[in-house]
């Protein structure tokens, strides 16, 4: 349905040029929701806009729906654009209209008769539900009201590909998951193309099929989220994952540790679950098999695309050896083990 | 007292009063002819000074130098200059150079520039994700104008109109070196020129009423207008 092909963008800061996006190459299959994550800066917002020419790429191919966008003139690339839907992180709704005014705009601007409107904006309306608020201004609604109308807005001149940039951003958790199901409600039913770029882990852990990790404008990895998230091949996706897991020690801790281990110390250690870990269940096992004690001091697992990943700190209550073996064991399991260090 | 004069000087001079009557006439279609057809040139001036800048919809350089050039120097000649100065083009558009209706002229001409800087100033206010938005959606230049720039900027437009009307009244007070007639030249000519007090105190509080007036309704229309 989306097809970025070979697309380059260069910004020039006086002499200077700022290679935003390089050499990225992109397939989105119809009826797929597919997350471009990456840290701020990366290029991912450069890339979103590029799909549908909000900025113009500086050279490749930008292909939706089987027409090359690059090539089209400024008159054809209007009406190519009201079938690529978009949604943007602070909503972007005319705060001189009202929410059934705002609804309508897509389709005043493509000739739409009053009565279609009238029809269209109603059942648009009912379906982000919010039909009750026709006639109130943005400015009274919360956010993540502003972003449902920002989607019935969207959707109104029935877009085969909605692009979603940091549409969940601005808002708090709760109604970022609310507005997440409201797309994946409007992926299944309408059987959209959803391309959406976002920094926040959780997003496209929640909603996406398919990702792709951006970092300095480029492509580092892409596949589906599971085999991503728990098999990261490159050192970036790697860093960018644990980044948003990495579990910090806490202080008292760090002030109490040794790197050797001294009589009546235990170690600190931290474990990383991957895809490939051996899906058992491994800290119960180990307390059971070396007669050791785990207390779990934080924890960050996840489940994604049906792999078990994510960190934990823990510390090891046993003798030496009992805790050499109990690493060992894990190791063994394909757990990676880091000792941290020593803890009286 | 200072009623209790005025009241009784009202009754004494019928002549002079028919006379303020007939200024403030003179003032008000002065202001809001000018007004009008300055708004009616002025409005697309600033719109075309927005869209024709760097990133703007219809980035044209040269033109927006030119426009921009044009306009600040419709900016900086002194009004009471700018008066005699394009006499012939008055005379040229009304048939006279004195009166009300040639007032209008240099008025108008004046008021344009200074018109266009305002609503430039106020499109520029509106949110470019507006302007994007809309762009996503497919909408043409001319749509993104009609459509979001204009209504979303409405309210700074009508403040705009009301700075201009407000500008308009004290412009129109040196309209009586062309014979414009209007309030200012009644203050002029009879409360200056011929030592009455009187005279010269009620065109201005008269002056000040009308200014009151015109701001008033400006803030509240764009109270009504406004959503933001």
């Amino acid at each position: 349905m989306i097809e970025i092909n070979r697309v380059n963008k260069v910004f020039y800061q006086g002499e200077r040029a700022i290679n935003a996006l390089s050499d990225i190459n992109l397939t989105i299959e119809q009826g797929t929701i597919f997350g471009v994550i990456g840290s701020s800066g990366a290029g991912k917002s450069t890339l979103i806009r590029c799909v549908n020419l909000l900025e113009r790429p500086t050279n490749g191919h930008i292909i939706v729906d089987g027409v090359d966008l690059t090539q089209l003139s400024n008159k054809e690339l209007s009406l190519a654009r009201r079938k690529i839907g978009m949604i943007f992180q602070h909503f972007n709704l005319l705060s001189s209209r009202t929410v059934f005014e705002n609804v309508a705009l897509p389709l005043e601007l493509a000739g739409v008769s009053n009565n279609a409107i009238q029809e269209k904006v109603d059942g648009l309306l009912k379906l982000v539900g919010l039909a009750d608020k026709n006639d109130t201004y943005p400015c009274n609604l919360s956010g993540g009201q502003k972003q449902r109308v920002a989607i019935a807005r969207a959707l109104a001149s029935d877009p085969k590909v909605l692009l979603c940039d940091e549409a969940t951003s601005a808002l708090d958790p709760a109604t970022t998951q609310s507005i997440l199901e409201l797309l994946r409600e409007i992926n299944r039913e309408l059987n959209l193309t959803i391309l959406l770029i976002t920094h926040e882990m959780d997003v496209v852990k929640s909603i996406c099929s398919q990702v792709a990790i951006i970092g300095d404008g480029e492509l580092v990895e892409k596949g589906p989220v599971g085999d991503i998230f728990a098999h990261p091949k490159t050192e970036l996706a790697r860093e960018f994952i644990r980044s948003t897991l990495d579990l910090s020690i806490p202080a008292d801790y760090q002030a109490r540790m040794t790197p050797e281990r001294v009589a009546g110390s235990y170690p600190l250690i931290r474990l990383e679950f991957t895809g490939a870990s051996v899906n058992a269940p491994l800290i119960s096992q180990v307390a059971r098999e070396f007669n050791i004690d785990i207390s779990i001091l934080s924890s960050d697992m996840d489940y994604a695309g049906g792999v078990k990943f994510g960190l934990m700190l823990a510390e090891l209550f046993g003798t030496e050896q009992a805790a050499e073996q109990a690493i060992a064991f894990l190791r063994d399991h394909k757990v990676n083990v880091e000792v941290l260090g020593y803890v009286a | 007292m200072l009623l209790d004069s005025i009241s009784s000087w009202w009754e004494t001079n019928e002549r002079l009063t028919y006379l303020l009557v007939e200024a403030l006439g003179q003032t008000l279609t002065m202001v809001f002819a000018s007004g009008l057809i300055g708004f009616a040139l002025g409005i697309p001036l600033g719109v075309a000074l927005h869209l024709s800048k760097e990133g703007g919809q219809l980035e044209n350089r040269t033109l927006n130098k030119v426009l921009g050039t044009v306009v600040n120097i419709g900016r900086s000649i002194p009004f009471i200059i700018l008066l005699v100065a394009i006499i012939p083009f008055t005379r040229f558009i009304v048939g006279s150079s004195i009166g009300t209706a040639a007032a209008i002229v240099p008025l108008t001409v004046g008021a344009i520039p200074f018109i266009a800087r305002l609503v430039e100033g106020a499109l520029l206010e509106v949110p470019s994700g507006l302007v994007e938005a809309a762009q996503a959606m497919g909408a043409t230049p001319q749509q993104i104008v009609t459509k979001v720039l204009l209504p979303e900027a409405l309210p700074g437009i009508i403040n705009a109109i009301t700075i201009t009307l407000v500008t308009l009244v004290s412009y129109s007070a040196m309209a009586g070196t062309v014979g414009g007639g209007g309030l200012g030249d009644v203050g002029i000519r009879y409360g200056y020129q011929r030592f009455n007090g009187t005279v010269m105190m009620i065109t201005v509080v008269m002056l000040v009423i009308l200014v009151q007036l015109i701001q008033s309704v400006g803030d509240h229309l764009v109270k009504r207008v406004d959503h933001r």
